[in-house]
């Protein structure tokens, strides 16, 4: 018990040494005495560079690991996320459909947008395809529709693309990272990413009572068909707008929310704001480690993410073999 | 402690799954202060009845009120905060503790009472199930009869008027059914209104004080075990020969069922 009360400040701790370290780490080295000296540069890398990035990490982290111990407690399945469903990557289809359509290049807010439509249009189908009784199979099922369809919608973009150039801009944005982001997008993306997080914070009443299941949850009083749309709104809201900024992150929402559990228990509600706190870490973790790694140029922060969330998927799901059965 | 007695009130009640009616016309008052067995073949219409009355199917004609307020009329919250239901296949999908779980029964009050009194209404369910020795202990990790009590408790954290349990029994052994039994027994006898769907013949005769009998959607018996279980009733609607067997001095009843009748 006295684990659990400390988690949270303790995690919070750690979302605060990573930003700091976020801050400081990169190709040039921020000190101290840098940052007392007042120099142009280093102010230049710190306002213009690290502190959107590790702004950007901590807020995509964090809406990411929510969304996905949303997304669990909903479905009650611990497989759950926005990235293995498929969610992201409509997300990402749509994004890629405003470049592909010149649209993007209206206004800031097209691309951000088109991407919140793919997301909630996935969480939509998501929902209307595994109905509440989401089985695990009908669910990995849909997730994986879901993806074949972005993943051919986006290939179809690709080989149309009118130029190589934007091709390569698609790709690039794609593979997911936080470099290079400037404080402009980040004011794009946080106010949906910040209204998607109060939505999915409402629904909490509703993920706990559906520890009991639907007609448990139903006869505690909860309006599960609300509770259904809020999260669409709020979970699109949340993978979209953070797609349309740093591209597709996936796993955040898969690891995060099982590794909470440890901490603070299994309760769907109680474990959404760990889970967000948890994100961030993860996410400023990640980006750190691709900026500390060998080599010459920089590794993609959504690729790194894949790589640690699929051989965790795999370790996840072989646990569970026998329950799934 | 007796609560206020309140009462159920079902007015021409009928529901249809598809083309097939499940429910008929069902006229019903039903009293806090007594626990009601609902009793008939597997499907008659127990369940959807039960279901019906609890608020979460809506009829396709009549209607349920809750001391005269109509229950379509009451916020879900509100209703759920006066009629708890127990589902027949509960449902447990996380491995929460047993303290966590059994507090999912206050979550209809939360903004209406203090975290104290939702404290308290925990601990009161836990012990009276006497489940608290578990409190912190993961509910996957119990036997299925210690979490049929559990969830029990859950029902009753809510401290509502009414519970409405159905098959509460159902995978339980002889002796958690009488365990289950005793506690919903109890909260009649404090006031409160339990109304279960029930299998068990005997179990039915010994715990309830009305027993409603239903088959293919419309009532057919009503009224105390003994005037409702009778041998010509319980083999129109199970078509089986059972016998009604006062117990000697002063046991409970038996209905001893001799097999199948013999049509003729």
């Amino acid at each position: 018990m006295t684990s659990r009360r400390w988690a949270v400040p303790s995690l919070l701790a750690l979302v605060v040494v990573l930003a700091i370290l976020s801050i400081a780490v990169g190709r040039v080295t921020l000190t101290w005495d840098m940052w007392k000296a007042q120099d142009a540069v280093s102010r230049a890398i710190l306002l213009e560079l690290r502190l959107p990035r590790a702004i950007l990490g901590v807020l995509v982290g964090a809406s990411l690991g929510l969304a996905g111990a949303a997304m669990q407690g909903y479905l009650r399945n611990a497989l759950a996320e926005p990235g293995t469903l498929g969610v992201s990557a409509m997300s990402a289809l749509g994004a890629v459909l405003s470049i592909f359509f010149n649209i993007a290049g209206l206004h800031p807010w097209v691309l951000p947008i088109c991407g919140v439509t793919g997301g909630m249009t996935a969480m939509a189908a998501l929902f209307v395809l595994s109905g509440m009784a989401a089985s695990v199979l009908t669910l990995v099922l849909s997730g994986i529709i879901l993806s074949a369809l972005a993943v051919a919608g986006i290939s179809l973009v690709l080989s149309l693309s009118p130029s190589p150039w934007a091709a390569g801009e698609i790709v690039r944005w794609m593979l997911g990272g936080l470099t290079d982001r400037s404080f402009d997008e980040l004011t794009i993306a946080a106010p949906l990413i910040v209204i998607g997080c109060i939505a999915v914070l409402g629904c909490r009443r509703s993920l706990d009572a559906l520890t009991l299941g639907e007609t448990g949850a139903r006869s505690l009083g909860i309006d599960l068909n609300r509770a259904q749309w809020q999260l669409a709104f709020g979970i699109g809201l949340i993978v979209g707008g953070s797609t349309a900024v740093t591209g597709v992150i996936g796993f955040v929402g898969l690891i995060v929310p099982h590794l909470m559990r440890s901490l603070v228990g299994s309760r769907p509600g109680a474990l959404l704001v760990p889970s967000a706190i948890g994100g961030a870490a993860l996410v400023l973790a990640a980006d750190i480690a691709v900026r500390l790694l060998p080599g010459g140029s920089e590794l993609e922060l959504g690729v790194v993410m894949s790589l640690i969330g699929a051989p965790f998927f795999f370790v996840l799901l072989h646990s569970m073999r026998r329950k799934l059965t | 402690m007796t609560r206020p007695a309140s009462n159920l009130k079902i007015n021409g009640l009928q529901f249809r799954r598809g083309s097939r009616v499940v429910l008929d016309a069902i006229d019903l008052q039903l009293q806090s202060g007594a626990v009601t067995a609902v009793l008939g073949p597997n499907g008659a219409g127990k369940s959807t009845l039960l279901s019906c009355i609890a608020g979460l199917l809506r009829p396709e004609r009549g209607s349920v009120e809750l001391d005269g307020t109509s229950l379509h009329s009451l916020a879900a919250m509100q209703r759920a905060r006066r009629i708890a239901f127990l589902p027949q296949t509960p449902e447990i999908a996380w491995a929460v503790d047993v303290q966590t779980l059994v507090g999912l029964g206050r979550i209809p009050f939360q903004g209406v009472s203090s975290d104290e009194e939702d404290r308290a209404a925990v601990a009161r369910a836990m012990a009276k199930t006497e489940v608290a020795q578990w409190a912190e202990r993961a509910v996957t990790t119990l036997s299925g009869g210690e979490r049929a009590r559990v969830l029990l408790a859950r029902v009753l954290a809510g401290e509502s008027d009414w519970i409405l349990a159905d098959e509460p029994f159902t995978g339980l052994d002889p002796s958690h059914q009488f365990e289950a039994a005793e506690l919903l027994r109890a909260a009649a006898d404090q006031g409160g209104g339990v109304v279960l769907t029930i299998h068990d013949l005997t179990l039915a005769a010994r715990i309830a004080d009305r027993v409603i009998i239903i088959d293919d959607g419309r009532i057919v018996a009503d009224g105390s075990p003994q005037d409702a279980l009778t041998p010509q009733i319980l083999r129109d609607v199970y078509n089986i020969d059972a016998q009604w067997l006062e117990g000697m001095n002063g046991t409970p009843p038996t209905i001893a069922i001799h097999g199948r009748a013999t049509r003729g």
